[in-house]
């Protein structure tokens, strides 16, 4: 089982033809996953590992079923090859580019929302359901990846992608494994917030708790404790929230696009509190996160 | 980015919102001469960015312009992050009759704009009295309608001309706020003699990533394209770690932010290295820096940092650590920190406190790491474990 991807899923990369699209399309495919086209305009009738390349994405969709897209172009050409996608009736698009302004981000989002379509990212690496389907650039080569990600029971969602792949190895590791693994993205305004994708996981029969891990900024932890508060939820939810040292340097900029402490928007303080005044366990340290989810379950199933 | 507010309200002229009365002043002695052609009482402010410089008091009065000139004296001599203030705006003194405020709801994903009546700045007000502020979303997508402002402008309580002299206004804003890739826009409104609407005070942030499109808006304010704006100026050694990036294109290296502590750490990556200097500062540590290495750094580059770091005032040893990483290869950034410590007649035995770098290339890297008595781990133990580690071996040693 698990969210959002399955073994059939067929996905198409817009930007194929990249140095990091190349990359993570032979990943995708060692890994199983059914890459059924890329999209680079000028470069129609060239292959990628096997996969054709095409001008438009429309030349896919009107010949076969295409569930998904990850685009991955340059920042500049972003909105429109979302665009595209979503007009091509594609339904859900992962947006891995870096760097698009928020103004871009809503603008494509809201498209999307208007067309039924849903966007993961941007700013993030894709979605993994461990030995099923790998959608995205997340966990590096595929050999490294069956490493860091297996089979299992643990939603976990996160706005940075490379903490995506620690955690879930620190949940394989650990014996837990995860049911789908999502890589969020870590601007300030993304498709796909913690809050909205919980009903995908409560939904989903393998997935017994779930784990966030997040980052400065925004107030996707702040919709989740409400949402955690006004949901009986069945799965009991552990959070890192990392940066807690920049509670020290108001204003100061670390790390990603979105990582900046912007006056009034919840200090990491803030929203360990209120993720801890919804039911939210909030783990102190990185380490600790597998031990807390193994007790929440265990806490979860004595009561019924 | 946040703006100066004698350049956010020139933004604001140039879409035809005029701010209150005012000029802005180089010196004490142009301070006086303004207020005394403005007359009466003056509102004197420092053109600051740091919030350190807000809190320590960036804005005075004064009620007449010799006062005007000792205010404006004192904000001169503000501590602005390590920069001098930009000028001094001297404006008349004009009470604020609305505030409103634009920013980006990460929840709903749309623009929002905020408004209300009562004094001071919007958030706050939103936080003590939520009833006095009046919302509505509107659309990054379709062009701004001039009756989402006229909503706002109702639901705020604004009746007959007084409304009608609102609403363009803020339509405008909100224009101008999607236009140069704001990402915070507020703006107190206050009424002139003759009744028009002015802007009293203005607060403005463009988007970094927006800053590449908005060149010519940029440069018609006379900002530079390396003017990064930041809280505080970087540090010679936050200098000399954002040249080692520039000079190498693999891999990423940067931000680095320099602390005063003893601990050197050498890698990271994105939400990585927030997770580690917490992780070292929970167990106890200093962290002498902040570093977000990531892409897959050549050997020379992490050789360069790793010396830059080894050479800082107080630094015993080094952690080099990551997250579980899948396109920088372990082996590379070895290398580079061996090189480093060697060259510089260190042992990497002893300056090298942990080596937690799993992911690609991890067995080569061991080997390497062997060889050199290094200790080092894989990702079987956790961030926690191998800050908790590297900060008791400097606890041990180098005392």
């Amino acid at each position: 089982m698990g969210v959002l991807v399955h073994k059939d899923f067929t996905f198409i990369v817009q930007g194929i033809t990249g140095r990091e699209a190349l990359n993570f399309t032979r990943e995708c495919l060692e890994y199983g996953s059914k890459i059924v086209g890329g999209v680079t305009p000028g470069r129609g009738g060239r292959e990628v590992y096997g996969v054709p390349v095409y001008d438009t994405v429309r030349e896919i969709t009107t010949t076969r079923k295409v569930d998904g897209s990850v685009v991955t172009v340059p920042l500049a050409f972003a909105p429109d090859a979302a665009f595209e996608a979503v007009d091509a009736g594609i339904r859900l698009i992962v947006i891995i580019t870096e760097g698009i302004p928020r103004r871009d981000a809503a603008a494509i989002i809201e498209y999307a929302d208007l067309r039924g379509a849903r966007v993961i990212g941007p700013n993030c690496l894709g979605i993994i359901v461990p030995d099923v389907c790998r959608f995205g650039s997340l966990g590096g080569p595929a050999v490294d990846c069956r490493k860091a990600f297996k089979p299992g029971v643990v939603g976990v969602m996160s706005r940075s992608g490379g903490m995506t792949t620690e955690i879930c190895n620190a949940l394989s590791t650990a014996g837990l494994g995860e049911s789908t693994a999502i890589s969020i993205g870590g601007d300030p305004v993304i498709g796909s917030t913690y809050a909205e994708l919980m009903p995908l996981f409560e939904a989903d029969a393998d997935t017994k708790a779930i784990v966030i891990y997040s980052e400065p900024g925004g107030t996707a932890e702040a919709e989740l404790a409400r949402w955690a508060k006004e949901n009986k939820s069945r799965l009991p939810i552990v959070a890192f929230v990392a940066g807690r040292f920049m509670d020290d340097m108001p204003g100061m900029s670390f790390g990603h696009a979105g990582t900046v402490v912007e006056t009034k928007v919840d200090s990491p303080a803030d929203k360990i509190r209120r993720m801890r005044e919804a039911g939210i366990a909030v783990a102190d340290e990185i380490g600790d996160i597998p031990r807390l989810v193994k007790d929440r379950i265990e806490a979860a199933a004595a009561r019924g | 980015m946040r703006f100066y507010e004698s350049e956010a309200k020139k933004l604001l002229a140039k879409h035809g919102i005029a701010p209150v009365p005012g000029k802005l002043a180089i010196n004490a002695a142009d301070a006086e001469r303004i207020a005394s052609e403005l007359g009466g009482a003056v509102v004197l402010k420092a053109q600051v960015i740091s919030p350190a410089a807000f809190k320590a008091g960036a804005v005075r009065t004064a009620a007449n312009a010799s006062e005007a000139k000792q205010a404006a004296d004192a904000l001169l001599r503000l501590d602005d992050g390590g920069r001098r203030p930009q000028g001094i705006l001297v404006e008349q003194r004009i009470a604020g009759a609305c505030s409103i405020a634009f920013t980006y709801d990460g929840t709903r994903k749309r623009p929002v704009m905020a408004a209300s009546t009562s004094a001071g700045s919007i958030e706050r007000i939103a936080d003590e009295h939520p009833d006095r502020v009046v919302r509505r979303h509107f659309s990054a997508l379709l062009p701004f309608s001039d009756y989402l402002a006229k909503e706002l402008v109702n639901a705020l309580g604004w009746k007959g001309a007084e409304s009608t002299a609102l609403t363009p206004v803020v339509s405008r804003l909100a224009q101008l706020f999607l236009k140069y890739d704001l990402t915070q826009l507020e703006v107190t409104l206050g009424k002139l003699d003759d009744g028009k609407l002015a802007a009293v005070d203005c607060r403005a942030d463009m988007e970094v990533e927006g800053r590449r499109r908005q060149k010519a808006v940029l440069e018609e304010l006379g900002i530079r394209v390396d003017d990064s704006r930041a809280v505080r100026e970087p540090t010679p050694f936050e200098v000399e770690a954002a040249k080692i990036d520039v000079e190498d294109p693999r891999g990423v290296a940067g931000p680095v932010v320099e602390f005063d502590g003893n601990i050197g750490l050498v890698i990271g990556a994105g939400g990585g290295s927030l997770t580690l200097t917490d992780a070292v500062r929970r167990h106890g540590g200093r962290p002498a820096n902040y570093a977000a290495l990531g892409g897959n750094p050549s050997v020379k580059k992490a050789a360069r940092l790793t010396k830059l770091i080894l050479s800082k005032p107080g630094v015993e040893k080094i952690a080099v650590m990551s997250n579980v990483v899948s396109n920088t290869r372990a082996d590379l950034v070895a290398r580079g920190v061996i090189k480093a410590v060697t060259e510089l007649g260190f042992k990497p035995a002893e300056k090298i406190a942990i080596f937690r770098v799993p992911g690609a290339w991890e067995a080569d890297a061991f080997k390497i790491l062997e060889k050199y008595g290094v200790e080092y781990c894989d990702r079987t133990v956790s961030i926690s474990e191998a800050a908790k580690r590297a900060v008791d071996k400097i606890g041990k040693i180098g005392r």
